[in-house]
């Protein structure tokens, strides 16, 4: 017990601090890659909605691909394809090694481009859930096309919105534990580089996954708070 | 442009993976299926010793990324191998395989438990009470009424869990078993192809995921002959 407390301490010889490190690590990349999908998802959603077949199209099919595929089969396509490209560029260049993609924007991208897949669905969801009341009042007040998404539609989305989101959020949470398999030393990798070198994987594991799981509950509230100030005032089921 | 002698070379090598990727997924669908109606069911009596440990063993399997748990079962209680030899089940947290499996149950049981446990609490009750009226004994309103409509009603939200599943196999591959998406690697490392990879192992996945959709849309049809649909 005194050997796990020491272990896992932020002192000299203690791990808490790496450990601790890496948890932010695994945030940032979480709300990175949780914003830059918001992005993706935002035009994919346009693309669903639009009434054109190519757009229409194309947006379905990347919905279809990233959400149907192993989000690790995304993650080599990624890390290695870019690696890649990077190398032969680097051969012409007159360098000779293997060229790797800087993990942490790789992991970023990774995740933005598969949590993107799973924000259009919810952005779809909630835009087609606005009162169609609202679009026509909003013309005929005169704004323009620009205007009704910004002042009208979209802080109305939001409120559809935001469960689907939170449920996105907690996906993308636990998906940037598989961006470790790029070499990132994020939460997951940290804890393995610990339990190797310390012998002891059950207490590294056991740590990592409390981490996950306060981070996973802290922000869970936060969503549900900013659920509840976005229905402020309004009568709801 | 496209290589189809490539293609025609690599498919077959990720072919190889698709047993292993279908027993790994058939099997932790199967018993994370069973455990899941159990655990779905033992919260319906509101005990609450036996409901307070399933609402944590839910929080915490819902909470961690399954890469974790798989380390944790796999590494983490490999550490403990005297007590496992000990309790004859070392056997069992050896292999790969089976932590795996044991992984991936676990966590397909815990969201599972939350489908079921809401598709039972969403029949209505006054089914219960005139399956009651009619002289049904509990195990029969539960075998009779409740099942039938419950599990119907949690068809499209499990389809769901099940696509997860199947994508979660690939994380097998970590722990060296070779299923689809670790042959990919393997193939992605000796060739240089990501992309041609990524499309042919993709094709893959996306054909497994679609048969099961179209086969519990089938299934969900058929059990709803009456419900004219859009």
């Amino acid at each position: 017990m005194t050997d796990t407390l020491h272990i896992l301490s932020v002192g000299k010889g203690g791990w808490g601090g790496a450990l601790l490190l890496a948890a932010g690590v695994t945030f940032a990349l979480s709300v990175l890659g949780f914003l830059l999908g918001a992005l993706f998802g935002a035009v994919a959603a346009g693309g669903r909605l639009s009434t054109r077949a190519l757009p229409s199209w194309v947006a379905k099919g990347y919905g279809t691909v990233f959400r149907g595929v192993p989000d690790l089969l995304t993650i080599y396509l990624l890390y290695y394809g870019g690696s890649i490209a990077l190398t032969e560029i680097g051969k012409f260049f007159g360098s000779a090694g293997f060229v790797g993609l800087p993990t942490f924007a790789t992991g970023v991208l990774a995740i933005g481009i598969i949590s993107g897949a799973y924000q259009a669905e919810v952005y779809r969801g909630a835009y087609l859930a606005v009162d169609l009341g609202q679009f026509e009042a909003g013309k005929a007040l005169g704004l323009s096309r620009f205007q009704l998404l910004r002042l009208v539609i979209v802080p109305q989305l939001m409120r559809h919105a935001l469960p689907g989101l939170g449920n996105v959020w907690q996906l993308v949470l636990k998906d940037s534990a598989l961006i470790s398999v790029i070499g990132l030393v994020e939460l997951m990798r940290q804890s393995q580089i610990g339990a190797g070198s310390m012998r002891e994987p059950f207490v590294f594991y056991i740590a990592a996954a409390t981490l996950y799981f306060l981070i996973a509950t802290v922000t869970g509230s936060v969503f549900r708070y900013g659920e509840a100030r976005a229905w402020r005032g309004m009568v709801h089921a | 442009m496209i290589d189809f002698a490539f293609f025609a070379e690599i498919i077959p090598t990720l072919l190889s993976g698709l047993p292993l990727t279908l027993q790994l997924a058939g099997l932790s669908i199967g018993i994370g299926f069973a455990l899941a109606l159990l655990l779905a069911l033992a919260q319906q009596g509101n005990h609450r010793m036996l409901v307070w440990p399933i609402r944590s063993f839910v929080a915490v399997f819902r909470g961690t990324p399954l890469l974790v748990q798989i380390f944790l079962i796999y590494y983490g209680l490999g550490q403990f191998r005297p007590t496992l030899q000990a309790v004859g089940l070392w056997w069992l947290f050896r292999e790969p395989y089976w932590c795996a499996i044991i992984a991936l149950s676990l966590n397909t049981a815990a969201y599972g438990s939350e489908i079921l446990r809401g598709a039972i609490q969403g029949v209505p009750g006054g089914l219960v009470e005139a399956a009651s009226a009619l002289g049904l004994k509990r195990l029969q309103i539960l075998r009779l009424v409740v099942l039938p409509l419950a599990l119907r009603q949690a068809i499209p939200s499990y389809s769901n869990e099940i696509i997860l599943m199947v994508k979660g196999t690939s994380l097998a591959s970590i722990v060296t078993l070779m299923e689809v998406t670790g042959i990919a690697q393997g193939l992605i490392s000796q060739t240089y192809r990501a992309v041609e990879v990524f499309v042919a192992a993709g094709a893959i996945y996306l054909t497994i995921n679609f048969t099961i959709i179209s086969a519990l849309n089938a299934l969900e049809t058929w059990l709803t002959p009456y419900r004219v649909r859009a």
